[in-house]
């Protein structure tokens, strides 16, 4: 296989887009992907701090990279989840490329600045541990952007997550999520802007992506995940993108096109029931917001 | 070949030569959760691997509920 651009052997097949890339072009691929997503929904303006969330895993060092290299102001922030070895390795990950691309990281461990860990917090709380952990991610990002002046946090969420978020949000017409699920969040009572710059880019692509460019990366599964739905539905439609090469792209970005905006007013109607956590001022639909409450049971 | 597989680590010798998109069907392994490493690059599902060959089969897929 040959190199679209270039001709040279190809090193990677992307066969929704029908094309195999060389090194060189592949990675220059996904930072024109980067770029074009970042203009087409008018993610980044000149001048923003940007705050990303980096796990040690392959979409947010990717992510990380290929913002770098547009030239965004970018800093890195690695939340510890307490995850065992899982959580070591990966935070050693996530230094290790800022170390050596000097690029800044700031660290928050959930054990010792808030006082739980993942594994013990969700079992005390009687939440999924992916449920106890997305909720403290979106809590201290935006906390952590708030405190420190970043204008953006941008997230390495890729195409193969929203179309997987997607895909069960639509089997169980959960249309609250639906008004919610873009690429884009803009800043507004007490958060800051959220951008998802991957969302053009598989999961396949950012890994090789990391491969490529000499990125190390937590390649092991995190323990708490596994077996969940959001992995099931990621089967499902890979099985439908092995047969159909495209649908994922379709369907992700066919759902923005055509049917998010029939959504968009149970969105806003909720945004206007939002007060403010009588803990922490975040805003939330009810007196003290889901992470308070996490923190409260969780750190007994 | 020497097949590295992840998630958990184990390693299979499989009889070569044959494509990568043959090892990936006889494995049963769908090529879109993939990646399949040769030396420190990838290998596209056309390239013949030979009997002598080390590869790793990577899975792709990550995530809990973001």
């Amino acid at each position: 296989m040959k190199c679209r651009r270039c001709k040279a052997p190809a090193v990677i097949e992307v066969r929704r887009h029908n094309a195999g890339f060389c090194r060189d072009c592949f990675l220059h691929h996904c930072r024109e992907q980067v770029k074009k997503t970042i203009e087409d929904f008018d993610m980044l303006q000149p001048g923003d701090r940007v705050l990303i969330a980096v796990s040690g895993g392959k979409d947010s060092l990717a992510l990380w990279d290929i913002l770098r290299d547009l030239g965004h102001d970018v800093d890195g922030l690695y939340l510890g989840l307490g995850i065992g070895e899982y959580s070591d390795e990966s935070g050693d990950y996530a230094r290790a490329y800022a170390n050596e691309r000097g690029a800044k990281l700031v660290e928050v461990d959930l054990p010792s600045d808030v006082g739980f860990d993942i594994p013990t917090g969700s079992r005390i709380a009687r939440r999924a541990p992916c449920s106890a952990c997305g909720l403290s991610k979106r809590h201290l990002f935006n906390q952590a952007a708030v405190d420190n002046g970043y204008d953006v946090v941008a997230t390495g969420h890729n195409l193969d997550d929203e179309a997987a978020v997607l895909f069960g949000n639509v089997l169980r017409w959960s249309t609250e999520y639906l008004g919610r699920q873009l690429p884009v969040l803009p800043a507004g009572n007490g958060f800051v802007r959220k951008v998802k710059p991957l969302v053009r880019l598989g999961e396949r692509e950012t890994a090789a992506y990391c491969v490529l460019a000499g990125i190390d990366y937590q390649v092991e599964e995190c323990p708490m995940a596994a077996g969940n739905r959001h992995l099931g539905y990621k089967e499902a439609l890979n099985a439908i993108e092995e047969q159909s090469p495209g649908s994922k792209h379709a369907f992700y970005f066919g759902f923005l096109d055509k049917a998010s905006p029939l959504f968009t007013p149970e969105a806003v109607a909720e945004q206007e029931q939002l007060v403010q956590c009588a803990r922490c001022g975040t805003p939330t639909t009810s007196e003290v917001c889901a992470f308070c409450r996490l923190v409260e049971r969780a750190s007994q | 070949m020497k097949v590295v597989l992840r998630n958990p680590r184990r390693e299979l010798d499989i009889d070569g030569p044959m494509r990568v998109h043959a090892l990936l069907a006889r494995l049963e392994i769908n090529r879109e959760s993939v990646l399949v490493i040769k030396g420190d690059t990838l290998v596209t599902g056309d390239v013949q691997l030979r009997d002598d060959d080390e590869v790793e089969i990577r899975p792709v897929v990550s995530g809990g509920a973001r």
